[in-house]
């Protein structure tokens, strides 16, 4: 307990940025979920794909923590593109592969997981087997920086120096932890903006509320669907980019905790709401880092779960309700 | 939409569907319809078999159950697995069976996702460890009733409050449940932590006499003196008792399911499953069923993970992964969730195509991944779906045929 309070404001901000992150994965799970009622068991992959694109343009690049303020901001942004750019790929090539076949068939749930859970599994395992992929494509030694050593973790030599902003008790607040907060919370208003007056974004709320009725307004469904995965990946590839500026390493099966993490966030906030999704990540980041702070680091996933049951019980469809139909119309 | 079902359709092995809500009528031209749209005519071999006079269709359930149980000494050639013991394979197929079948009763009779199934099974496992040789030393007939109410008491403490949660949600919940039993177990000195627990009970031995093995050579097969199986002797090498003990077990718990799905029960079961809220209506207890579902599939899942347990000898937190709670859940999808027999199949499928393939270690998971796709994307209905779906389909079809006009009838 006294552990607890003599590093509260530490265990707060490090609990927020981790928030931050299960906050932009967990996106991608509540706004499939809204369109398709459908859970993306393979959206964990997408973040991890992310955090792989944005570790091998610095490899790329060759920045390293040495090198200028300005170049730093160039080589983090042009990562955060890459992410970005990677993650949206994977999450379109998922909804192709494994879903529109499926929905067209109007298959059971349970199968679309199935297949979900497939292409999780195949993802990861073509991240695992990249050196091996690479030798039987010839190009071993073109690309052994990007290769080599497939199933252990890779670092990320992050390009920005951390250093130490100001202090709020004995805690020192970083650079990095402040970009981590506020830009998670910018991508989250940019998206309710998106969702709440662009033409796609309207489109994916009709659909959410009523798929059928959706379509005989001459809404293009299969469009907002590949729209919804686009923008699940995209808000995916930040949050991996950013979860490397803070934890540093990621490795090819490092997205299965973390989806599952992000999914919980997604149920606590109340499926399906956007906004429930970012405030279900940050309590679900403060509880673990309280909880572990409390009990022991090593009981951190089950103070994670049980909080997850207890909110359940008491409110049913999450913190915030789930509606990402019926929130703004 | 419901009319009575004519009996020839009551009375065929997996049928047993007088109460669902939803199932259309359409009994005798259904077959034609549905193996019109999958290519081939699939319900040929079965009506010849049922139409094969009693004793006959007795004489080979007997061949088969036979067949069954020599598997392990016939070494087939091509089945056979070159890397690994074809008794502990065997094992473990049979394990991913028994767990199939008790996921089953959750996932596929009552319908709800449980993906935390590994959670029973790891109970199940620690009950028979932990009072058979770390923490006492209970005799293994003593150990395998107790691990079966343990996992049948965890499956209430977990369904009670879970269970009046929304569908998907229930997915989550039971999948943190399958990781909390897995963290508790790796973060308490009592369980044994990280390090495990070995010296597990084995079965108690019988050596009664010595079953030799038969070997290959090209297509002639010879009795093998040299290579022989000591008729229930549960040690370590010769890993074929232990399949037949799951064997065994597995034969009994059909027997039982299939007395559940038949009874009242079971029709409760499956009206959940359709619709909620009209079972409800129509008087269903359904939190009750539900429950009664959640605590027979723990039963299924501890007595399965006492048995691995007990087989395996020394059992760790690593033995329970996540990932094996949805390798089950596949098991039961893939194979045709509600069909005892598909399940069966798909939970061979998941147990023994990984096994039979350890050559090539590095490539199977992945292979395994694609063929998950291929399987969701080409088979929606799984490889061997309850019949009461085919005739769903038939249905739909029907009804789709006569919504735009090109009805054949």
């Amino acid at each position: 307990m006294t552990f607890l309070l003599n590093n509260f404001v530490e265990l707060t901000v490090t609990g927020l940025v981790l928030g931050a992150v299960y906050g932009l994965v967990a996106l991608g799970y509540t706004l499939v979920y809204g369109v398709l009622q459908l859970i993306n068991f393979a959206h964990s992959e997408v973040w991890m794909f992310g955090s792989f694109a944005a570790v091998w343009v610095t490899v790329a690049i060759g920045a390293g923590p040495d090198s200028g303020i300005a170049v730093a901001i160039g080589v983090l942004l042009l990562a955060l593109l890459a992410a970005m750019v990677v993650s949206g790929a994977v999450a379109l090539l998922i909804e192709r592969v494994a879903y529109r076949r499926l929905i067209r068939l109007d298959a059971p749930k349970l199968v679309t997981l199935i297949s979900a859970i497939g292409a999780s599994f195949a993802l990861a395992e073509i991240m695992g087997l990249r050196d091996r992929l690479a030798e039987s494509l010839g190009l071993r030694d073109e690309l052994n920086s990007y290769v080599r050593s497939a199933r252990d973790n890779t670092r990320f030599l992050n390009p920005l120096e951390t250093h130490g902003v100001f202090n709020i008790g004995r805690y020192t607040v970083s650079n990095v932890d402040i970009i981590i907060i506020v830009s998670a919370l910018v991508m989250m208003v940019a998206l309710d903006q998106f969702i709440r007056r662009t033409h796609t974004g309207r489109g994916i709320r009709a659909v959410a509320q009523d798929s059928e009725a959706a379509a005989l307004m001459g809404v293009n469904r299969n469009r907002i669907i590949r729209a919804t995965f686009l923008v699940g990946g995209v808000m995916a590839g930040a949050a991996a980019l950013l979860y490397l500026m803070r934890f540093g390493v990621t490795r090819w099966n490092a997205g299965f905790l973390l989806g599952v993490k992000a999914f919980t966030a997604a149920v606590l906030g109340g499926i399906g709401n956007v906004r429930g999704a970012l405030l279900g990540g940050f309590v679900l980041g403060l509880a673990e880092n309280y909880g572990s702070a409390l009990v022991g680091s090593e009981w951190r996933d089950v103070v994670a779960f049980l909080l997850l049951v207890v909110i359940l019980l008491f409110r049913p469809s999450g913190l915030l309700g789930e509606s990402l139909g019926r929130a703004r119309a | 939409m419901t009319e009575p079902k004519p009996p020839a359709n009551a009375a065929g092995p997996a049928g047993a569907t007088k109460a669902s809500p939803s199932a259309a009528t359409k009994p005798v031209a259904s077959g034609g319809t549905s193996s019109r749209r999958f290519g081939w005519d699939r319900g040929a071999l079965a009506r010849r078999v049922t139409a094969l006079p009693t004793p006959v269709k007795w004489l080979l359930i007997a061949l088969f159950v036979v067949f069954l149980y020599a598997l392990p000494l016939l070494e087939i050639p091509i089945i056979s697995t070159p890397d690994t013991d074809f008794g502990a394979v065997l094992f473990t197929v049979a394990s991913y069976v028994l767990v199939a079948l008790g996921l089953n009763i959750v996932l596929g009779y009552a319908g709800l996702l449980d993906l935390g199934y590994v959670g029973f099974y790891a109970v199940g496992a620690y009950t028979v460890a932990v009072l058979g040789s770390f923490q006492a030393h209970l005799s293994w007939w003593m150990l395998i009733p107790l691990a079966v109410i343990f996992s049948t008491i965890s499956g209430l403490l977990l369904g009670a409050p879970t269970l009046r949660v929304r569908g998907d949600y229930l997915a989550i919940v039971t999948l943190g449940f399958g990781e909390i039993i897995r963290l508790t177990a790796l973060n308490t000195e009592w369980l044994g932590a990280a390090k495990g627990i070995t010296q597990v009970p084995r079965p108690p031995s019988v050596e009664w006499f010595e079953i030799p093995h038969l070997q290959w050579d090209g297509f002639t097969a010879f009795i093998d003196l040299g290579d022989t199986t000591k008729f229930l002797f549960f040690g370590v090498a010769d890993q074929a008792p232990y399949y037949w003990l799951a064997l065994t077990v597995i034969f009994l718990v059909l027997g039982a399911d299939r007395m559940l799905r038949r009874s009242r029960v079971g029709r409760a079961w499956e009206a959940t499953r359709e619709d909620e809220d009209a079972a409800e209506l129509m008087g269903v207890p359904t939190f009750r069923f539900k429950l009664l579902a959640f605590a027979c599939g723990a039963f299924i899942g501890g007595l399965s993970g006492a048995l691995f347990a007990s087989r395996q000898g020394f059992i760790n937190p690593e033995s329970f992964q996540l990932i094996l709670s949805i390798l089950f859940v596949a098991a039961v999808v893939v194979g045709g969730a509600g069909n005892i027999y598909g399940v069966t199949l798909g939970a061979i499928v998941v147990g023994y195509l990984p096994e039979r393939f350890r050559g090539f270690e590095e490539w199977r998971l992945l292979v395994f991944g694609v063929a998950l796709i291929l399987l969701a994307n080409f088979r929606p209905q799984g490889l061997l779906p309850p019949r009461r779906a085919k005739r769903a389909i038939a249905a739909d079809e029907q009804l789709e045929a006569l919504e735009e006009g090109t009805a054949r009838v």
